[in-house]
């Protein structure tokens, strides 16, 4: 350590700086990077929309802010909280759809007069922590029984915010508690049984479905079916992408944003600008900045000094990566268009904070490691 | 040891955890593999066809209406132009109360609920941010009007727009003609393609005729439009061309000579005149007229109808579609054909007890001047207009010969002037009555053929035409209303080519000046029917009256306009040619139940060679003078020729 300090003593040094306040200074750099580069993109998608791109800033810096208070936090604190977190969320959670019930409607929001949030934020955390907390309790692999019942812990909140109904939020929240249990090495006879028994439960999910999301699933079998209705986002979408080519139209060139024909074109729909402004070789290069991200959650999980540590580190790193294969998949036609932002990048709200929340912990994870050595 | 398996087990955990997580990443990684596959098919191997639906989204092509080409007469006095015109435009999206600002513009410009009701519909139909005609051709006043409470209009404006304009009014109507809207009709014969960015259309006259002329071609601008449609910027621009402007023969001191000798005498009628020796139409009014500017804006429902439906028939073209028996005009081209046929000579003589009987039959088929002229030879009979010479002329040439020679003067045929709804009158034969009536041909009905009666029937042009050809001794110029065109832009006016026609063929010249004798002496002969129109000129000149028909007189009746409703009055014609020996003008007029010919007809022809050669302002004064003469003289004037009952009767069309 000493040695690489004498060679490099100012880059050693502000690594050393960030990780003494708990930041991890390769994570930091490329989600500020990608972010950056997101404001320039947001700038372009959004019109030059500079009254956007300030808030869009703003809730940035609310988000850093957020990573960073959580990174200071001890990752035994997390696990310590894991129940209480996860019960006042399914409270949360209740207390919304009641609330949507009588306002009747669809309600996500809870106002707490000076600021609204989503319950199902809290979730996104609460149950990747509580899984990897339940299943770390005792030896990995788990038991069928423990495994039941961290399916069920998974289950509850996915169906409560899948009534809400939003369908995306309950598909990444899904996705951060089975990747827990996938990490902590159920056995492939299992993965299998559940991946069969899934897709035969598909017509069950049909018929439990709201009618806008089957009209969804339906476009996305047949986007020119409905070109003008539902299948608009994904003609569009997939327009403004093919046409980008492999260079891209360049900056602020965008036809089909610029022109209004994309709709959502700063929010879910932005890969597409970005495809269209950048062409297969921006759009590529960004896949695999994301892809770096990621890459570094997995090896912060894969240094982490705890199976808890392993666990929820790995579920943050690959949820992100979630976010990005289900709103790319979403935006090229590959999937139903199911309402999951670009990470780092797509203009709006709660989302953006509970994603930096979750590298913060990632970094809690990795820079709390040393203190735990002997 | 329990600690050491807690470690060891502790080194498992790990592991077991490291190498799913290295799984996921593979897994991912693969994942973002085939994301990038997605890519490659979409924006490499797809490309043209997303590129070109993009560009099918946002590049749009707009037509750029060209310039209507111009109308000038002989003199270059201006007919027809294109001039800014403000109309009141609304924009849906723009306006915030749209009940409101109906309401304000209602009772700012008067519009009644019919037309709030056409405005509300076309707002309905298009897109908001298109422009909706309010109200065109604003005055002035209410332009300022408009100005006054413009901040109560938000998203109403006044916007300048090119709009056919006719200087002259009602003047040229039916000469030039109009444009007006394309319609239905229209949309079927035009190419959609070339009139993208043209709103209107020529619908009569030369107008109508000189439409790919005066056209020009569309050009087309590329823009940028976005997902609403609306216009961002102009991508690429291929101007129009102009159409051709048009210099006609028509001359706007002629034409307003003819109009007011129509309409100061209060008859409906029609006069078509030409210069022979180019076959230009110098003249061609007919009468009533109305006003062409309001059919270019959109003439209103109710206007249009009284157009329609008055019984003066102002939207008739007479001098192209008036088909009138041309009575007692069509006698130099029947002494003419008997001259060239061998079978008369000038210097026979008939003898006119003031009617004709044909062989074997009791029916007397009277001259106009029931006691008889006496002994005619060819001079007095054109002179003084006997009906018995030419009976007695027609029966010795037999209709079909009679047919054959007057169909080289265009009888029956149209004339081919440039002017759009020619009609094509009618010269009769056996053929045509077989044809179109299946009736054989009597030798009566021959009888009445030559004195221009029966089922003769011919148009103001073809009249003028003829005289024309007569005038030139045979050699036929197809009347021509359009003398030369300029392209846009350019100084050059280039004339068109003097059209000629198949010249008549000639057995002997000295029978047409036979025949243009006898029209000399209707004029300057002693007892010539319209001598008292020949006053006091330098030169001599030809005519012939004409008195046509329109109702049948039982053969015991006589012709009495006092008792006869003005409809039913006979038409009067006159054909002149000025001057006789070196033709330069030839007229024909038509005056509807105008009497006779002599009286009504033919002083609007002086009128017209006044006007033409300059004489007009000693002219004035002379005919004052001829006024009070009028009474005292014998009724030698009105020739009513009396026919048979079984004639068809003329009727003006």
């Amino acid at each position: 350590m000493s040695l690489i300090d004498r060679q490099q003593p100012a880059r050693w040094s502000l690594t050393g700086f960030l990780a003494r306040i708990h930041l991890d200074a390769m994570l930091l750099l490329l989600l500020l990077a990608v972010s950056g580069i997101g404001l320039l993109l947001l700038y372009s998608a959004s019109d030059q929309d500079i009254d956007l791109l300030i808030r869009h800033g703003i809730r940035l810096a609310a988000a850093v802010g957020m990573m960073f208070v959580l990174a200071q936090i001890h990752p035994d604190r997390y696990r310590d909280t894991a129940y209480i977190l996860y019960g006042a969320g399914l409270i949360l959670l209740i207390a919304v759809l009641v609330m949507g019930t009588m306002g009747k409607g669809a309600q996500r929001w809870l106002d707490l007069g000076f600021f609204r949030f989503q319950p199902s934020e809290i979730m996104k955390l609460a149950v990747p922590i509580l899984v990897a907390t339940f299943l770390s309790e005792k030896t990995l692999p788990p038991t069928a029984g423990r495994l039941f019942l961290g399916l069920v812990m998974v289950l509850i909140p996915t169906l409560l915010i899948a009534k809400q109904p939003d369908l995306g939020t309950a598909l990444l929240i899904a996705s951060s508690g089975i990747i827990v249990l996938f990490l902590s090495g159920i056995s492939w006879r299992i993965i299998f049984a559940f991946i069969s028994l899934s897709a035969a439960a598909l017509p069950v999910l049909w018929y439990v479905m709201h009618d806008y999301q089957r009209q969804r699933v339906l476009t996305f079998i047949n986007p020119e079916s409905d070109p003008l209705g539902s299948g608009y986002h994904i003609i569009q979408s997939k327009i403004a992408i093919g046409s980008g080519g492999v260079m891209g139209l360049g900056w602020l060139q965008g036809k089909q944003s610029h022109l209004d024909f994309l709709p959502e074109s700063s929010t879910d729909f932005v890969f597409a600008v970005i495809a269209e402004e950048f062409g297969l070789i921006g759009a590529c290069l960004l896949l695999l900045s994301y892809f770096f991200v990621a890459s570094r959650g997995l090896y912060i999980a894969s240094q982490a000094q705890s199976g808890f540590g392993r666990l929820l580190a790995g579920s943050i790193s690959l949820v992100f990566l979630v976010y990005v294969f289900v709103n790319v998949g979403m935006v090229t036609g590959l999937l139903p268009v199911v309402g999951i932002p670009l990470p780092l990048i797509s203009y709006g709200g709660t989302s953006m904070v509970t994603l930096f929340a979750g590298f913060g912990i990632l970094m809690s994870i990795h820079t709390h490691r040393r203190m735990m050595g002997p | 040891m329990a600690i050491r398996a807690t470690l060891k087990n502790h080194g498992d955990e790990s592991r077991l955890i490291n190498r799913r997580l290295l799984l996921a990443g593979l897994f991912a990684f693969i994942l973002l593999l085939g994301l990038m596959a997605r890519l490659l098919v979409l924006q490499v191997l797809k490309y043209d066809h997303f590129d070109k639906l993009s560009a099918n989204n946002h590049i749009d092509i707009t037509a750029i209406g060209p310039q209507r080409g111009l109308i000038y007469d002989r003199n270059g006095v201006l007919l027809a132009d294109n001039v800014p015109t403000f109309s009141l435009e609304l924009t849906a999206e723009k306006v915030a109360n749209l009940e409101f600002t109906l309401q304000t513009l209602a009772d700012l410009f008067a519009l009644d609920t019919v037309e709030i009701a056409a405005i509300r519909k076309e707002i309905k139909q298009q897109r908001s941010f298109r422009q909706v005609v309010v109200r065109q051709r604003l005055t002035e006043e209410e332009v300022a009007i408009f100005s006054v409470n413009r901040h109560r209009l938000p998203g109403v404006d006044v916007v300048a727009r090119l709009l056919r304009n006719y200087p002259q009014g009602a003047l040229f109507t039916h000469a030039v003609g109009y444009v007006g809207r394309i319609n239905e009709k229209d949309l079927m014969r035009i190419d959609v393609q070339a009139y993208k960015g043209t709103s209107h259309i020529g619908k009569t006259g030369i107008e109508k005729y000189y439409e790919s002329t005066l056209h020009g071609e569309v050009g087309y601008q590329q823009v940028e439009t976005n997902a609403s449609g609306r216009v961002v910027r102009q991508l690429s621009r291929e101007p129009a061309t102009s159409g051709q402007d048009l210099f006609l023969y028509l001359d706007l001191k002629l034409q307003q000579t003819a109009a007011d000798a129509l309409s100061d005498a209060e008859f409906n009628g029609a006069i078509v005149a030409m210069d022979p020796r180019t076959g230009g139409v110098i003249a061609m009014v007919s009468q009533p007229d109305f006003d062409p500017n309001a059919f270019v804006s959109g003439i209103g429902y109710k206007a249009y109808g009284e157009l329609r439906d008055s019984p003066d028939r102002p939207l008739f073209d007479r001098t192209l579609r008036g088909r009138y028996p041309p009575g007692s005009t069509l006698k130099p081209f029947v002494a003419l054909a008997g001259l060239e046929a061998g079978l008369v000579h000038s210097h026979n003589k008939v003898f006119c007890p003031g009617w004709y009987k044909l062989p074997g039959k009791e029916h007397r088929y009277r001259c106009w001047k029931r006691r008889g002229h006496g002994k005619m030879d060819l001079l007095n009979a054109l002179g003084q207009s006997c009906d018995v010479y030419f009976y007695d002329l027609t029966m010795t040439l037999g209709i079909d010969r009679l047919h054959g020679f007057l169909n080289l003067f265009n009888f029956g045929r149209k004339t081919g002037v440039d002017v759009a709804g020619e009609s094509a009158g009618l010269s009769p034969s056996r053929e045509w009555k077989r044809a179109a009536r299946n009736q054989v041909w009597f030798p009566g009905e021959t009888l009445i053929s030559g004195i221009g009666q029966g089922f003769n029937q011919m148009t103001p042009i073809q009249l003028a035409h003829a005289t024309a050809i007569l005038a030139m001794r045979g050699q036929v110029r197809p009347p021509r209303v359009v003398r030369a065109t300029r392209d846009t832009g350019e100084q050059d006016i280039v004339s068109l080519p003097i059209e000629l026609g198949e010249s008549v063929p000639i057995i002997d010249p000295q029978n047409w000046e036979s025949a243009i004798d006898g029209m000399i002496e209707v004029m300057h002969g002693k007892r010539g029917t319209a001598r008292r129109s020949a006053i006091d000129l330098p030169f001599e000149i030809a005519g012939k009256t004409g008195t046509a028909q329109v109702f049948n007189i039982k053969q015991n009746e006589k012709y009495d306009a006092a008792t006869l409703e003005k409809k039913l009055h006979d038409h009067a014609l006159f054909i002149a040619i000025a001057p006789a020996d070196d033709p330069q003008f030839v007229v024909a007029v038509v005056v509807e139940n105008g009497g006779g010919g002599s009286k009504v007809a033919a002083p609007m022809a002086r009128k017209m060679i006044d006007a033409y050669f300059g004489f007009d302002e000693e002219k004035e004064e002379v005919e004052a003078d001829e006024e009070k003469e009028e009474t005292d003289e014998t009724p030698d004037e009105s020739e009513s020729e009396q026919t048979t009952s079984n004639n068809g009767a003329g009727t003006s069309e």
